[in-house]
């Protein structure tokens, strides 16, 4: 068997006197839907910036496909194929809708640093942007400013710029935060078309999006996992239920 | 129509900037190849290679500020490292290096390069106030430097050179200012056309995003530092090809070329001009450069009025002038542009004559104060009069007053029509 796409070994992150990442153990393997639940201050958004090289863990190791990243810059961490998304919306917003999935693509398509190709007469990045663009229903918006968007969109482009890479990892944080529920159900489904044949880490706090997507349920609290399993285990489990689920899943 | 409108993928595509972007480029150096017939004295080609050298510098520091997000206070150093190396291989020229002139600002160039190279190896690591802090710092240690290091600066006199001696290019020896001119004026063109491509490339963009959101970036695979690094290093080989053309136009280099002061007015030149925009610094270095020429012949003022220039702008139109050029983008694409055009003319006459009275107010004060040995009569817009009693004052301040109340009055009417120039629909 192949080594999980991610795999967290006794990962620790403390923040002066504050233990918020308690010794977590966490595989994820290749192509699976996992998501990452526990109520609020439990560490999730920690946890997701442990992975990404925003923060280094106190102690304790991040691999991916094997191979140990502990420690290095989110840009190292990002060639190796993983991407992210962000709670709170991260996006180029002086930049039009087009340059920002663009901007996304360009690292990966090989372009790198490079001052000597022309970017507008580079018809691969032009025609994956457009096609990028179209799937997260964003064609009409190309040429308006990425900051002037309605907040939905924004979560949508956010994605956009998070998949454009092609990235094998993907993380989202909280995709669906602050959108009503026919802008939750459109966002679940572009979730599920982009991750296809990805392995998808994925924090949020709707239920319904957590049950509908995920292949496994981790559940965190005060910085440990409490419970890592299949979506039905976690949500018969005592354990969980007295922790935190309780009243949202007995409704 | 043609072949490119039925596949507009790929219009424009093979060429190196398709044909409507090569318009403007194209009338900018015929335009500038037909200055020289108008303007014939030797002072106002001076003015205009100022120009020329000013545009440089101001778009190889737009590449930091309005490309790249780097607030630096300390650009001068790599146009006057550039002009200083420059003037050097100038005088090894005179001494029998082989160099034809206008190959000179690729080897100032370098330098600046070299430089930027050196320095933003430890500068470009973070954004913000911390690039800003040590752009200062490294500032202010080279110009300390330039009057101690005096073998190579020359002290306080500076260093001198002269451009003629290297061999002649088609028969030119750049003995007059017109050949200068058109040697100033290729490179301008060239200069500009390659840092508008820059902006065009792979790296451009991502300087771009790092500008916007270093963080994002980072997490698409793109050192934000490196990012910053590479554009630091062509803003500094544009900044050096500029400090070339100072030491071909000037024949000498001081301290002056590289000191805060000169940083502080590149800053100045491009945000007056708008950063947001790769024509705002061109803008920006026009109108310093005749305020500083042509103002600054009439009245020792020039920098105040530069300053409130700049202290205006900051306040009531941060993209600059360039920026409110842009603004009328969208009237005139609902074709409503007539809408403006009266409260504008309405506004004009009070405006002019508030800004000139408020000038007025101005000037006769500082006659009052500084006039030679009790002189008081004075000449202001053609008229001669006493500054040494209160009448000239009260007289200019009255005329302000009236005219910014005037002005006052036609802005809601200003408002109403912008406001109405924006909507495509007409509304009652």
């Amino acid at each position: 068997m192949s080594a999980p796409a991610i795999e967290l070994k006794n990962l620790e992150k403390s923040f002066g006197l504050a233990r918020i990442i308690q010794g977590v153990n966490l595989q994820i393997a290749k192509g699976e839907r996992h998501a990452v639940i526990g109520p609020n201050g439990a560490g999730k958004s920690t946890l997701f910036n442990l992975i990404t090289g925003r923060f280094a863990p106190t102690s304790g190791g991040v691999f991916l496909h094997g191979e140990d990243v502990t420690g290095l810059k989110p840009f190292e961490i990002n060639r190796r194929g993983l991407s992210r998304s962000f709670q709170i919306t991260n996006i180029f917003p002086n930049m039009t809708v087009f340059e920002n999935i663009r901007c996304g693509l360009l690292w990966t398509m090989g372009y790198r640093y490079s001052f000597w190709h022309m970017i507008g007469r580079q018809q691969d990045v032009t025609e994956k942007a457009e096609e990028i663009l179209a799937q997260i229903n964003l064609s009409s918006r190309r040429n308006e400013l990425a900051g002037t968007l309605a907040y939905a969109e924004q979560r949508a482009l956010e994605i956009g710029i998070t998949i454009a890479g092609g990235a094998d990892i993907i993380l989202l944080d909280e995709p669906c935060a602050g959108m009503s529920h026919s802008e939750t159900d459109l966002i679940v489904d572009l979730i599920r078309k982009v991750t296809e044949d990805k392995t998808l880490l994925i924090v949020e706090h709707d239920m319904g999006v957590i049950f509908d997507l995920a292949d496994q349920i981790s559940v965190l609290v005060y910085g440990e996992v409490i419970e890592s399993d299949t979506p039905d285990v976690v949500r018969a489990s005592a354990k969980v239920k007295e922790a935190y689920l309780g009243a949202s899943l007995e409704a | 129509m043609t072949i490119a409108s039925k596949t507009p993928l790929t219009a424009g595509s093979t060429r190196l900037i398709s044909l409507s972007n090569a318009m403007p480029w194209a009338f900018a150096a015929l335009f500038l190849l037909c200055l020289p017939f108008v303007f014939q004295s030797n002072s106002a080609l001076t003015i205009m290679n100022q120009m020329a050298i000013t545009i440089v510098f101001a778009l190889s520091y737009n590449m930091l500020l309005g490309q790249g997000g780097m607030l630096s206070f300390g650009h001068a150093v790599y146009m006057g490292l550039g002009g200083f190396f420059a003037m050097h291989v100038m005088n090894m020229v005179e001494d029998g290096l082989w160099l034809p002139l206008p190959f000179l600002p690729i080897v100032g160039g370098l330098f600046g390069m070299v430089f930027a190279f050196l320095i933003g190896s430890f500068s470009t690591r973070r954004a913000g106030t911390v690039f800003a802090m040590i752009s200062l710092g490294v500032g202010e240690l080279i110009a300390a430097c330039s009057v101690i290091i005096v073998v190579f600066f020359g002290g306080e006199e500076g260093i001198s050179g002269d451009r003629t001696m290297g061999p002649p290019v088609f028969g030119y020896e750049f003995l007059t200012q017109q050949e200068v001119y058109y040697l100033t004026v290729v490179w301008l063109l060239l200069a500009a056309l390659l840092m508008y491509l820059f902006s065009r490339t792979p790296i451009g963009r991502i300087a771009n995003a790092v500008r916007d959101n270093e963080e994002r970036a980072e997490f698409l695979g793109y050192s934000q530092r490196n990012v910053r690094w590479i554009s630091f290093c062509a803003s500094g080989f544009f900044a050096g090809v500029a400090g070339s053309l100072f030491a071909i136009n000037f024949e000498i280099l001081t301290e002056e070329n590289l000191n805060l002061a000169t940083s502080g007015s590149i800053l100045l030149i491009t945000f007056i001009g708008g950063a947001g925009f790769f024509v705002g610094p061109i803008i920006g270095a026009i109108v310093f450069t005749l305020l500083q020429t042509v103002l600054g012949l009439h009245t020792e003022l020039w920098a105040l009025y530069l300053g409130i220039l700049f202290v205006s702008c900051v306040m009531f139109f941060p993209s600059g002038f360039a920026g409110l050029i842009a603004m009328h983008r969208r009237p005139l694409a609902l074709g409503k542009m007539k809408l403006l055009i009266k409260p504008y003319l309405k506004v004009a006459i009070p405006a002019i004559t508030s800004v000139l009275s408020l000038a007025a107010v101005l000037e006769i004060l500082f006659h009052k104060r500084h006039g030679y040995g009790g002189d008081h009569e004075m000449h202001l817009y053609g008229i001669a009069f006493d500054s040494g009693g209160y009448q000239a004052v009260a007289f200019a301040t009255i005329i302000a007053a009236i005219s910014l109340i005037l002005v006052s009055r036609v802005l809601p009417e200003i408002r109403e029509a912008w406001d109405n120039a924006n909507h495509a629909e007409d509304r009652a």
